[in-house]
């Protein structure tokens, strides 16, 4: 999902993980309504704006909280195994100690612990470094290979047509496009979404 | 409502935890009470006014304030990088929110109580030693008021533009029927008073814990984003 | 700008209960003309505890049917129900002064009010501290149902803490049993002060509605 700041990508996000209740209708996922079920909520992974962290607490203690809170049987062993699919070593440090893109890093494993079946994603590319930026690339891969359903917020046209199956651009909190990222060209597509973006201003 | 209990008891161990990391807030707390202690002697002319009539007066001025110190952190914590929405996305219910942020708060203030209490008693140099059950029950009691009206406000606080300015205003006028019980309470027992006399203080104390557990944790939905 | 029939009403009511306080109501016989004070204090106070529980009423119907208006008009009670509050904190001490021999006496009543006025003014700053409008809604509702439900907590402990302790040795407020004639001019006073709480309330609830059409419109304007 791409879109120009404003557009409402951030609010829909936040309606898809439960942390809005719409004012009218009513969210839908996998045909049961959301909010109804702890289940379907135990299923979704979200990455934020902010790395949603205890600072004072390090990676690998915020991941077992997280884990625990999801009901994760091992939670111990959840949280190494997320941390090291982001290629995140100083597991022992407290997290503030850390540098932004590392936390950024940090705050993608304690989104995928769970092992989602669908992450929401807001800009999770930015902040990160050439290896983080490939960690997550395999990650949300190696997720949708597993079944999940992946919801990406970017501003990175190239890393989106590259992973998404559908893309959309959200202008004024409604899909002025939504089609199939095999369907287009990314030159093309890059260049009306400049045209979409500037008019929409 | 296992599981409430189960996901709030996670949620003030990690509280608990971050506190005992960082120990900022509970060092300052401290701090405070035994500044606190020393100040009042101080501001009270001694030879006036015997230090078993002023130590209730200092005991809950200072619980209350040291209190308040702690309580801005609470939500604070949860604010600095939102991990507050981690918790709400989480399949945990909202009230497991409240009742684990609440506990780990009525831990903190306990714990500033048990140092502070005895350090009153050694100053002022009081005669705990045979009150001192019905002494703490009365300061349990009040903590409980404390924590759960201070957690609630909190949470609303920190999500203001006023955010610690703004706590003192909304909870002191909460904390005045839970300061003046227990500081009646306190005086009837230092003085040497029977149980009897400190009993209806007692009452009045649970009674309003009991309407504001129930009150604070229905309202607690009500105040985080939704 | 237009003034409303029930404002006009308003000023009339206030300004020939006023007048038959000052002109047509005899001095009380030990009190002297201090006491006169009496019929503004107690009007207001009366509209001040009717306010406060227009508060706690409406924020509990709000969370309950979410409906803006009830928000709007509980907001529009609440300072309203300060300024009345206020008028009683002042009056009270004026009147006690001469009749007490003191501004003030911590008794349930006034400590009651005190409060009243503690907390309608941390209400009106919460909501002055929140700038997304469900939220303030949600915030403010839960503080007056508090503030409720505190009312009761507030006059007992402090009724037993007068009880419980030996009493002072300045008077003790006890009300006089009113001759008629003061009783009619209490009455209209009452009446008076309620009809001008009415207008208050509208134009300040007309207030709130015009604002927020405003926001919502998306005009720029100060």
């Amino acid at each position: 999902m791409f879109g120009p700041n404003g557009a409402g990508k951030t609010t829909l996000l936040r309606l898809l993980g439960g942390l809005l209740k719409p004012d009218d209708g009513s969210v839908t996922l996998a045909a049961s309504k959301l909010g109804e079920h702890m289940i379907l909520r135990a299923k979704i992974g979200l990455v934020s704006h902010r790395t949603m962290l205890y600072p004072a607490l390090t990676a690998l203690e915020n991941l077992e909280f997280a884990a625990k809170l999801y009901g994760t049987s091992d939670a111990e062993r959840a949280a190494r195994r997320a941390l090291e699919r982001l290629r995140v070593e100083q597991v022992n440090v407290p997290v503030r100690l850390l540098s932004r893109g590392m936390q950024q890093r940090v705050s993608i494993a304690r989104a995928v612990v769970n092992s989602p079946l669908l992450l929401l994603a807001d800009e999770p590319y930015s902040g990160l470094d050439e290896s983080g930026a490939q960690a997550l690339t395999t990650v949300l891969r190696e997720l949708k290979s597993d079944g999940a359903a992946l919801v990406l917020v970017t501003h990175q046209l190239n890393e989106g047509l590259e992973i998404a199956d559908n893309v959309a651009v959200m202008i004024d909190g409604a899909f002025a496009r939504y089609q199939s990222s095999t369907d287009v060209s990314r030159s093309e597509y890059a260049a009306q979404y400049r045209d979409m973006v500037t008019a929409s201003a | 409502m296992r599981n409430v209990f189960a996901a709030a008891w996670l949620i003030a161990r990690k509280d608990l935890a971050i506190e005992f990391r960082t120990r900022s807030a509970f060092t300052a707390s401290l701090i405070f009470a035994l500044l606190g202690i020393v100040i009042f002697y101080f501001a009270w002319d001694s030879t006036a006014v015997a230090s078993v009539d002023l130590a209730p007066g200092v005991l809950w001025v200072i619980f209350t304030f040291a209190g308040l110190l702690g309580l801005h952190r609470s939500f604070g914590v949860e604010q600095e990088e939102r991990a507050i929405d981690a918790l709400l996305a989480a399949p945990i219910e909202r009230e497991s929110i409240f009742i684990g942020k609440a506990l780990a708060n009525l831990v903190f203030v306990a714990g500033v109580q048990v140092v502070a209490i005895p350090a009153v008693g050694m100053f002022y140099n009081l005669p705990l030693g045979r009150v001192a059950p019905a002494l703490f029950t009365v300061a349990f009691l009040a903590a409980v008021g404390l924590v759960v009206i201070g957690t609630l406000f909190s949470a609303m606080a920190s999500n203001t533009r006023l955010a610690e300015i703004l706590l003192p205003m909304l909870a002191l006028p909460f904390f005045v029927p839970i300061v003046i019980p227990a500081a009646q309470a306190t005086a009837k027992l230092l003085s040497g008073r029977p149980i009897g006399e400190a009993l209806p203080w007692l009452k009045l104390l649970a009674a309003f814990d009991i309407v504001f557990i129930v009150a604070c944790t229905l309202a607690f939905p009500f105040t985080i984003e939704d | 700008m237009k003034v409303s029939r029930l404002s006009i009403v308003a000023i009339l009511a206030g300004l020939a209960a006023l007048v038959r306080v000052v002109f047509f109501t005899p001095f009380e016989a030990i009190q002297g003309p201090a006491q006169k004070i009496f019929y503004v204090h107690v009007s207001a106070a009366w509209c001040a505890f009717l306010a406060f529980g227009l508060v706690g009423l409406l924020s509990a119907l709000y969370l309950w049917m979410r409906d803006e208006k009830l928000d709007r008009l509980a907001e529009s009670a609440a300072e309203v129900g300060t300024v009345f509050t206020t008028i009683v904190l002042i009056t009270g001490p004026l009147w006690a002064k001469p009749v007490w021999g003191t501004y003030w006496t911590w008794d349930a009543r006034l400590t009651l009010t005190l409060f009243l006025w503690f907390i309608f003014v941390a209400y009106i700053i919460l909501r002055g501290a929140v700038d997304d409008r469900a939220l303030r809604s949600r915030y403010s509702a839960v503080l007056g149902i508090l503030g409720a439900l505190l009312v009761p907590f507030i006059h007992l402990s402090v009724y037993m803490f007068r009880t419980l302790h030996p009493k002072p040795i300045v008077a003790k407020p006890e009300r006089p049993s009113l001759p008629n004639e003061m009783l009619v001019t209490l009455a209209v006073c009452v009446v008076a002060a309620l009809i001008i709480l009415g207008a208050l309330l509208r134009a300040r609830y007309n207030y709130a509605n015009l604002r927020d059409a405003e926001i919502d419109s998306g005009g720029a304007h100060a």
